[in-house]
C-alpha cells in the first residue's frame, strides 16, 4: 500500500493524507481524515466552528502539538498565513518579510514582495503603524516571498473589515494566479470559499464530508446562478436553513 | 421640521458641558513640575541656614557644601574617590548584567535550565542582598574581591528575574509562527526571543542600577579606604557635616545620571513601542 500510495504523490499530488487521526485529552478531532489536493490546486475548507479545521491546517503545516497518528505528505516549501498577522512588532515591515529567507538577494525579493501586496515604500515603517488590512498585506508578501508550493491558510481574512476582506480576496487572486502555490484556505465565509476555490470541502463529523467541485470561470460574481446554486449547497450541508429568506 | 434638528444638539451640547461635567482626572501637567519640590526644599535650606534656624553642625549651609566641594575638587580628593566608586559600580554592573542575563537565558530556554537555576535564584532572591555580608567577609575577605562580588550579587538578582521573565512572557503565538517558518534556532534567538525579552531586561537595568549604588555605599562604609563612602565615613569620624552632604548630593546625582541612562536606552531601543502613541 505505502509503494502503491508513493507513485501518487510523484505524480500529481501537491498534498496527500492518510488515516490521520488527531486528538487531545480524550477527545478525537480528526478520525481517518483522508485527503489529497493536486498540484496548483486552490482548495478552500468549510466547517462549523469546532469541526477542526485549524487542526487539519496545523497538522499539514507541522505546527501542532496534538497527539495522534496518519500519514502526511506535503512539498518542501510550505508557507502558514495566520488569522492574525502576527508580524513581529520590533522588526520594521521589511524586516518581518524577509525573516524566513535566507538568500543573499532577500532584501531586493522582500521589497517586490512588498511591491506586489500594494505596500512599496513601507519598508521602514512598524507593523504597529500599519492598519489591519495592511498588516495582513504584509504577512501574504511574507508567505509569498519564499516562492512556496502550498501555502496554508487559516481564516486569513476573518478579522478584517467586510471591504477590505473583498480587496483582499482580488489581491489574493492575483497572487495565486502569478505565483501559482498549491493553497488550502481554512474559512467560514462560505462566499469566500466559492470566490476563491476551485474545489470547496468541507470538514464533518470528524472527516471530509463533501468535496464539491467549482466549476465557473473567474472573476466570479455573487449574482450568478451557479454561484447561488453552490452556496445553498454547502450552506444545506453545514445545517443552515435558508427557506425562510 | 430641519431647523429645528439642527439647532437642539448644540444647545443640548454647550449648555451642560460647561457647569455640569464631572471631573476625576489630574489637570494639565504643570511645566517643570518635577523640579518645584526639591526647590522648595533648596529653598527652606538656605533661608534656615542663613537666618540661623538651622545649626550647622546638624546641617550644614548649602554655601558651605557648595566650597567643601569646590575645595574637594581642587584638592583631587572628590575626583579619586569617585573614581574607585565608579569603578567598583562600573565592574559589578558589568559582570552582574552578563551573569544575569546569561543564566535567564539558560533558565527560560530549556526547562532542565530552569529546573537547575531558578530556584537557587529565588532563594537568593528571599534573602536581604546585605545579609550575605558577613558571610562574604569571612569567605573574600575585606579587600576589592568582597565589595565587587556583593556588589555583583545585587545586580545579578534583578537582571535575572526581569529579563527570565521577559523571555517567559514572550507570545507564544510569535514562537508558532517561528515554527512555521523554520527558523533556525540561531535566528529565532536574534529576531524573536532577544528583542522580545528586551523591556524586561530594560526593566532590571533599571533595578540593578539602583542595587549597585545601594550595595556601593554599604560595602564602602563597611571596611574601605577609598571611595565616596569612605570619604563619608571619615568625615563622620571629624564630624564634618559639609562632607557628608557632598556625598549624598553625589550618590544622588549618580543615582540619577545613571537611571537616566538606561532610560534614554530603553527609549530608543523600544522605539517601536511607541509608533501607537504618535
Amino acid at each position: 500500500m505505502a509503494a502503491d500510495a508513493g507513485t501518487l504523490t510523484a505524480t500529481s499530488y501537491a498534498v496527500r493524507v492518510r488515516n490521520l487521526v488527531r486528538g487531545t485529552n480524550g477527545r478525537v478531532i480528526l478520525d481517518n481524515l483522508d485527503l489529497d489536493i493536486a498540484q496548483g490546486e486552490f482548495v478552500a475548507l468549510l466547517g462549523r466552528s469546532g469541526s477542526g479545521k485549524s487542526t487539519l491546517l496545523r497538522a499539514i503545516a507541522g505546527i501542532d502539538n496534538l497527539t495522534g497518528s496518519g500519514l502526511i505528505e506535503t512539498p518542501e516549501k510550505c508557507s502558514f498565513v495566520f488569522q492574525d498577522s502576527r508580524l513581529l512588532p520590533w522588526l520594521r515591515v521589511l524586516d518581518n518579510v524577509v525573516i524566513g529567507l535566507r538568500t543573499p538577494d532577500a532584501r531586493e525579493r522582500g521589497r517586490a514582495a512588498l511591491a506586489e501586496v500594494g505596500l512599496a515604500g513601507r519598508e521602514r515603517a512598524w507593523p504597529g503603524e500599519l492598519s489591519g488590512g495592511e498588516q495582513q498585506r504584509v504577512a501574504l508578501a511574507r508567505a509569498l516571498v519564499t516562492e512556496p508550493e502550498l501555502l496554508l491558510a487559516d481564516e486569513p481574512f476573518g478579522a478584517l473589515d467586510a471591504l477590505t476582506r473583498l480587496r483582499m480576496h482580488a489581491l489574493l487572486g492575483e497572487l495565486c494566479a502569478r505565483h501559482r502555490p498549491t493553497v488550502l484556505l481554512v474559512t467560514h465565509d462560505v462566499d469566500e470559499a466559492i470566490t476563491l476555490a476551485d474545489r470547496v470541502l468541507l470538514l464533518d463529523n470528524r472527516r471530509i464530508g463533501l468535496d464539491l467541485q467549482i466549476d465557473l470561470p473567474k472573476p466570479r460574481s455573487h449574482r450568478q446562478p451557479r454561484f447561488l446554486e453552490y452556496r445553498e449547497t454547502l450552506l444545506r450541508a453545514l445545517g443552515v436553513d435558508q427557506t425562510e429568506d | 421640521m430641519t431647523t429645528s434638528v439642527l439647532t437642539r444638539p448644540e444647545a443640548v451640547a454647550t449648555v451642560p458641558r460647561q457647569h455640569s461635567r464631572h471631573r476625576l482626572r489630574l489637570g494639565r501637567p504643570i511645566p517643570l513640575g518635577v523640579a518645584i519640590g526639591p526647590l522648595l526644599l533648596l529653598a527652606v535650606w538656605t533661608i534656615g541656614s542663613a537666618i540661623g534656624w538651622i545649626e550647622t553642625r546638624v546641617l550644614s549651609a548649602p554655601w558651605t557644601v557648595v566650597t567643601t566641594a569646590g575645595e574637594l575638587i581642587a584638592e583631587g580628593r572628590l575626583q579619586e574617590h569617585l573614581a574607585v566608586s565608579a569603578q567598583r559600580a562600573g565592574i559589578s554592573l558589568a559582570v552582574g548584567t552578563t551573569v544575569g542575563v546569561v543564566l535567564a537565558l539558560i533558565s527560560g530556554l530549556s526547562r532542565w535550565g530552569e529546573a537547575l537555576i531558578d530556584g537557587p535564584v529565588q532563594i537568593k532572591r528571599a534573602i536581604p542582598p546585605l545579609a550575605l555580608l558577613p558571610l562574604l567577609i569571612l569567605w573574600f575577605g575585606i579587600g576589592e574581591q568582597m565589595k565587587i562580588i556583593t556588589i555583583t550579587l545585587s545586580v545579578v538578582v534583578p537582571i535575572y528575574i526581569h529579563t527570565h521573565n521577559g523571555l517567559r512572557s514572550i507570545d507564544a503565538r510569535y514562537v508558532e509562527l517561528a515554527e512555521s517558518l523554520r527558523l533556525p534556532r540561531s535566528v529565532f534567538l536574534r529576531r524573536v526571543v532577544l528583542p522580545g525579552a528586551l523591556p524586561g531586561f530594560l526593566l532590571g537595568m533599571r533595578f540593578a542600577v539602583v542595587n549597585a549604588w545601594l550595595a556601593l555605599v554599604v560595602v564602602e562604609q563597611v571596611n574601605s579606604f577609598s571611595g565616596i563612602g569612605y570619604m563619608m565615613e571619615l568625615a563622620r569620624q571629624y564630624g564634618q557635616t559639609e562632607v557628608i552632604i557632598v556625598g549624598l548630593v553625589l550618590y544622588a546625582l549618580l543615582g540619577l545620571l545613571s537611571d537616566g541612562a538606561v532610560r534614554l536606552v530603553q527609549r530608543r531601543a523600544l522605539s517601536w513601542r511607541r509608533t501607537l502613541a504618535h
